[in-house]
């Protein structure tokens, strides 16, 4: 473990210290943050309807190529920078009905309320804890030596891919845990509601991509068809491969389910550190990956506004070295390889792990969250 | 009611609109159609109603009338009642409510007219900073304050301050016959709508009350010697109101008497911890300052939402209903009636009402 230095004193001092830089942004927020995200809501949809209307003319080779790239664009921006940061809270202070986390629903075919339990409470709260976080291998992939090993996982590399192109439902079917219903111990009922929610949403989805956008334009109803699905697939590829780059490149930490117990806001803080990635880029690739590509940033404080990431990014990575702790960080190859090398290496069996890490972090009787 | 502009599509156009918005909402979702109209005109939104301040007015020292132009789904109201308006301060969005000061006009325009108070957020931002063009959210307009379909013959006013705003509006709309009013101000500079009040075909009593100290209910009696047998209307601060309403009752004239309040945003003092209401369940409990409302629920049996408990996942907001709360991460005390709480972390500060 990269934390066997830190010292109790230490771990109360990076909660001291990110506490202080949170409530510093949040006393900062107001105009110029509700400024941004209005000004990417109204260019999002602008380049929606510029997309669907160039695809009116989709027989046109040139049509077809500007509509999808436009909104495939636009449909990038819709997940990652508007509906997964909007469902996260971080504009609810804004107090705007149109642009808070319980009432927004997003343009994929996961519903926003699973989504929400799944990601926002499962994931950024048992961040890379095995047999706790779901999104370690997502349930279907071995992305770990910590997680066993199963013949079931040797054709990963071509299930990941086929994971990519159709993410959206890998998305959606999410919060059904796939782990529970194999085992029989989730609740059928609950699980068939679910199931119910998922599927209203895919009529709708696929009423607006595959019927009514191609009915609409007439005797082009198939290269309409196709473009809307091509644009959806682009976005579910690059949503897939960001996402990915998150938590599974490189020197990325996992955890055992005992780390949980009496876990400070100190230790989860670390956790978030130690699980999670940046990637490296100008603003407009922060911009198409909802800033996703500060990871880091986003697990340490998952309601900040997303514009304020890039912000704080150096202080956080001033504090990484002070207490002399990793920060993960890579450009976009480095760590789309090494998160692709991971898949091919552990369908196959091992490797041994190391000998299980005593629990590093001193116990601490209570959580220090209130 | 006058739609000034006939591009709008959601309105008076007839069931025949309405269809194609319903089938255009399949091309739109998960969003609706106005959201994207919205980016043409920002007005075109009956789900989220609101108007363009078109231009402001200074009034008074401190004060400044705000010319609204509703959009087209605005259904027109009645002089003498009011409005809530969303106004977006430091990209935070507040509520308040304020009394229309216009009658229904030919030009489709609203009129709040506002007096700036020392730590109001909303109204010193609307007297001092508002520009023309920006966007505010606006409610219907609501209130019974208002004059009766048959005007009686003979009418009294009593205002103060910007208490003059409702009445402003009924004088504006044409009252004919016998109308006595008193108003109340610190100095004539200070009169809202002075110039316009004076010229009026009403009988106006003018009190500044720096100058003359505050007018006494006995000196009605010399004023308007009739005033029992008045239609009469009330607006000011509320000692002044509760002064007027058990005068009318002790003199027997109550079903006279109609009053408008202007509530000020409640903003209970910063207790450590109180009575918390669950409305949903009925469940009732007593919260000290350092516990959850989410915990101190739970622990009185109430089902709540919750997720992280530690206010990342937002799975626990709910509506605060009254009361403020303290951010058990930061000590900072806030809320106002409407706002969503995370009530993982959040305590009460003072006795809390939580719609869930």
């Amino acid at each position: 473990m990269s934390t066997d230095h830190l010292t109790r004193a230490d771990y109360e001092a990076i909660e001291r210290e990110l506490d202080a830089l949170r409530e510093e942004i949040v006393a900062d927020r107001g105009d110029r943050d509700a400024a941004y995200i209005h000004r990417v809501i109204r260019w999002q949809r602008g380049l929606e309807i510029g997309g669907r209307a160039l695809l009116m003319a989709s027989s046109l080779p040139p049509a077809w190529l500007a509509g999808t790239a436009t909104l495939s664009v636009a449909k990038i921006l819709e997940n990652m920078e508007i509906g997964h940061n909007v469902m996260h809270g971080q504009w609810d202070w804004m107090r705007d009905p149109k642009i808070h986390s319980t009432t927004w629903e997003w343009d994929n075919v996961s519903p926003a309320e699973q989504w929400k339990h799944s990601h926002n409470f499962v994931h950024h709260t048992y961040t890379n804890v095995i047999g706790k976080d779901n999104d370690v291998g997502y349930g279907i992939l071995r992305v770990s030596p910590e997680q066993p090993w199963h013949w079931a996982y040797l054709p990963q590399p071509l299930v990941n891919a086929v994971l990519a192109m159709f993410f959206e439902y890998g998305v959606a079917l999410h919060d059904l845990e796939i782990d529970k219903i194999r085992e029989g111990t989730n609740d059928p009922e609950e699980t068939r509601a679910k199931l119910r929610e998922i599927g209203r949403k895919i009529r709708r989805q696929w009423g607006k991509d595959y019927l009514a956008f191609p009915l609409l334009s007439g005797p082009q109803f198939v290269s309409t068809l196709a473009a809307n699905f091509t644009a959806n697939a682009v976005r579910n590829v690059w949503a897939h491969t960001i996402i990915f780059c998150g938590h599974f490149p490189g020197d990325v930490e996992v955890f055992e389910e005992e780390r949980l117990e009496g876990e400070t806001k100190g230790e989860w803080y670390v956790r978030q550190l130690l699980g999670s990635a940046n990637i490296s880029g100008g603003r407009l690739f922060h911009l198409m990956t909802g800033n996703l590509s500060h990871q880091i940033e986003h697990h340490l404080f998952p309601d900040l506004p997303s514009n304020r990431y890039a912000e704080i990014a150096p202080r956080v990575r001033a504090l990484c070295e002070k207490y002399d702790l990793p920060y993960h960080s890579g450009s976009l190859s480095q760590q789309v390889t090494s998160t692709w090398k991971k898949i091919f290496r552990y369908a196959l069996p091992g490797p041994r792990r190391s000998a299980p890490s005593p629990s590093s972090t001193p116990s601490v009787p209570e959580p220090a969250a209130a | 009611m006058t739609t000034p502009t006939s591009l709008a599509p959601p309105s008076g156009a007839g069931t025949r609109v309405r269809r194609m918005l319903a089938a255009a909402r399949w091309l739109t979702t998960p969003l609706l159609p106005e959201d994207y109209l919205a980016l043409v005109n920002p007005l075109w939104s009956a789900d989220d109603p609101r108007g363009r301040v078109e231009a402001v007015r200074h009034e008074a020292p401190g004060a400044a009338t705000v010319e609204i132009r509703p959009g087209p789904d605005w259904r027109g109201h009645r002089p003498g009642q009011w409005v809530k308006i969303g106004v977006d301060v430091g990209g935070v969005r507040h509520w308040r409510t304020f009394s229309l000061s216009s009658p229904p006009r030919r030009d489709g325009l609203i009129t709040i007219t506002v007096k700036a108070t020392p730590d109001g957020v909303v109204s010193r931002h609307l007297v001092r900073d508002v520009l023309p063009g920006t966007i505010v959210r606006l409610s219907a307009a609501e209130g019974d304050f208002t004059l009766p379909e048959r005007v009686p013959e003979r009418l009294l006013f009593l205002t103060a301050g910007s208490g003059i705003t409702p009445v402003m509006a009924m004088l504006r709309d044409g009252v004919d016959g016998d109308v006595v009013h008193v108003h109340s101000a610190r100095t004539p500079r200070d009169v809202i709508f002075g110039t316009e009040l004076r010229e009026l075909p009403v009988t106006l009593h003018e009190r500044h009350t720096a100058a003359s100290g505050r007018f006494k209910l006995a000196e009605l009696d010399e004023l308007c010697p009739d005033w029992r047998e008045r239609d009469t209307w009330a607006c000011g601060p509320s000692e002044m109101l509760d002064d007027i309403e058990a005068h009318w009752r002790d003199a027997g004239a109550s079903d006279r008497l109609r009053v408008e309040r202007f509530k000020p945003p409640v903003l209970a003092a910063g207790g450590e911890g109180g009575r918390v209401r669950f409305t949903a369940s009925g469940v009732e409990t007593d919260a000290d300052g350092a516990t959850p409302l989410l915990t101190a629920g739970e622990d009185a049996g109430a089902l709540l939402p919750s997720g992280c408990r530690m206010g990342i996942c937002y799975s626990c907001v709910g509506r605060l209903a009254s009361g403020r709360v303290r951010d058990l991460r930061t000590g900072e005390v806030h809320g106002e009636e409407g706002h969503l709480i995370q009530t993982c972390v959040s305590a009460a500060a003072g006795p809390v009402e939580i719609d869930l």
